[in-house]
């Protein structure tokens, strides 16, 4: 339960974080709060021969609020968002979402784009931003692109990110109005990696659900919203369509079941929520 | 831009518990075990090594976390507390550790020093912490002796003596 050898590369700036990861490519893994990266040394899950800490890139701690999305940097931690008393008026969603994550002892040091990076299929952030619609700001020495939330995930524990390329940033749109947002999670204990998650976004007569915890990757469907006819049917066919499978958390069976009454709980929570 | 070899040690500095150390590591050596091998500090526990139990948790930089899930290499330069800070005196126990102790909030004694790490936080932070509130941190730990009931009327105790202090 020690990580393997590696060398250790503490970057001060985006240009010598982003040289270090062209030249070393697949063989490093970027150090940022370290929540989910180092379980993975400590198991040799993961192997790098290098680490590539960014969390002393000044331009990579800023939250900007400006505009009509919410644009979180690499090294923003958790628990600097958690304790912004405005988070919940600039996107409920992700205020609601966040106490869920690992704990409170873990979202000191953990990153938003850290876990978005991580991929896991049952975590909290993913799910988030793929209900949003949030996008991926990768970034290497060569090029900037900005990927979609559901092309960047790409199964489990994988993106479309390449070897030479970080996340810079994620970015997600604001709270609109008449839009209700609401957030779910059934696990055995709180903190516990969830059994199943929802993520629900509610506009008039368009409903989405995003679930976690299921699939490879968050999924998402749009829906007939709460009240409106083939709902249940919908909800049923959606939480098919998962490919849920029986592991030592939960049974696949209990995994649908929880999609359609969690799902419907979610989506009914975000309507009243409607702003 | 520095680059630290796996293979060497390199030397690391910080601040435990208001008195600075330092020593050498790979940069593959885990906070916790630098505490403990490094320095000699065995009042952090370690169990699980994968961010699960709690037991390890120190305060960085005045949040708790998790020291196996922190290289001693991050925290170069960073504020360290740990179980060895809490007591005021060697000879005094803080009030938590009081607390603690007279309402058995402790059995094996193994998760303790994570525990007493985040309610110290929390009750400083936080001293209006609701029930709910104290729950919320302490499910970041495991105990496998007590359950948590005693270790809940040892915080709400604690919370209780401290707020008087503050109040006189």
């Amino acid at each position: 339960m020690k990580p393997a050898r590696f060398d250790y590369v503490a970057a001060a700036s985006a240009e010598e974080a982003l040289e270090a990861l062209a030249q070393e490519g697949g063989n490093a893994r970027i150090l940022a709060g370290g929540q989910s990266l180092l379980p993975m040394l400590n198991m040799r899950l993961a192997r790098p021969t290098v680490l590539i800490d960014i969390m002393g890139v000044d331009e990579w701690r800023a939250v900007d609020r400006d505009g009509d999305v919410l644009r979180i940097g690499a090294a923003v931690r958790q628990v600097a968002l958690e304790q912004d008393p405005d988070l919940a008026r600039f996107q409920p969603l992700l205020a609601a979402a966040l106490p869920w994550v690992g704990h409170p002892q873990t979202r000191s040091r953990g990153t938003v784009c850290g876990s978005i990076a991580h991929a896991d299929p049952s975590a909290e952030l993913p799910l988030v931003l793929v209900a949003l619609g949030g996008t991926v700001h990768l970034r290497s020495r060569r090029r900037k692109r900005v990927l979609s939330a559901q092309n960047f995930f790409t199964g489990m524990m994988s993106t479309a990110r390449e070897d030479d390329e970080l996340i810079e940033a994620i970015a997600l749109p604001k709270a609109r109005t008449r839009t209700g947002y609401a957030f779910r999670e059934v696990a055995r204990r709180h903190g516990d990696f969830a059994i199943v998650a929802c993520a629900a976004v509610v506009n008039g007569v368009r409903a989405q659900l995003a679930v976690g915890g299921v699939a490879d990757r968050p999924a998402l469907c749009e829906l007939p919203a709460p009240g409106a006819a083939g709902l249940d049917e919908a909800l049923d066919d959606f939480a098919w369509s998962l490919e849920a499978r029986d592991d030592l958390h939960a049974t696949a069976r209990y995994r649908r079941e929880l999609v359609r009454r969690l799902g419907r709980t979610t989506l009914e929570e975000a309507v009243r929520c409607r702003a | 831009m520095p680059r630290l070899s796996a293979d060497c040690r390199h030397m690391v500095s910080f601040t435990l518990n208001g008195a600075p150390v330092s020593g050498e590591a790979e940069p593959r050596m885990l906070l916790s075990d630098f505490l403990r091998y490094v320095v000699g500090a065995t009042g952090t526990h370690v169990g699980c090594e994968h961010g699960l139990c709690g037991a390890c948790t120190v305060e960085i930089d005045g949040q708790p976390g998790r020291a196996c899930l922190t290289l001693a290499v991050q925290v170069r330069g960073a504020q360290i507390r740990t179980v060895e800070g809490l007591a005021p005196a060697p000879d005094r126990l803080s009030v938590l550790q009081e607390c603690f102790r007279e309402h058995h909030g402790l059995q094996c004694g193994f998760c303790t020093p994570g525990i007493l790490v985040t309610l110290d936080a929390l009750l400083r932070d936080n001293p209006a912490a609701s029930e709910p509130e104290i729950r919320e941190a302490l499910a970041g730990h495991l105990c496998r002796c007590t359950g948590y009931v005693s270790i809940m009327r040892a915080a709400l105790a604690a919370q209780q003596r401290l707020g008087k202090k503050t109040d006189a």
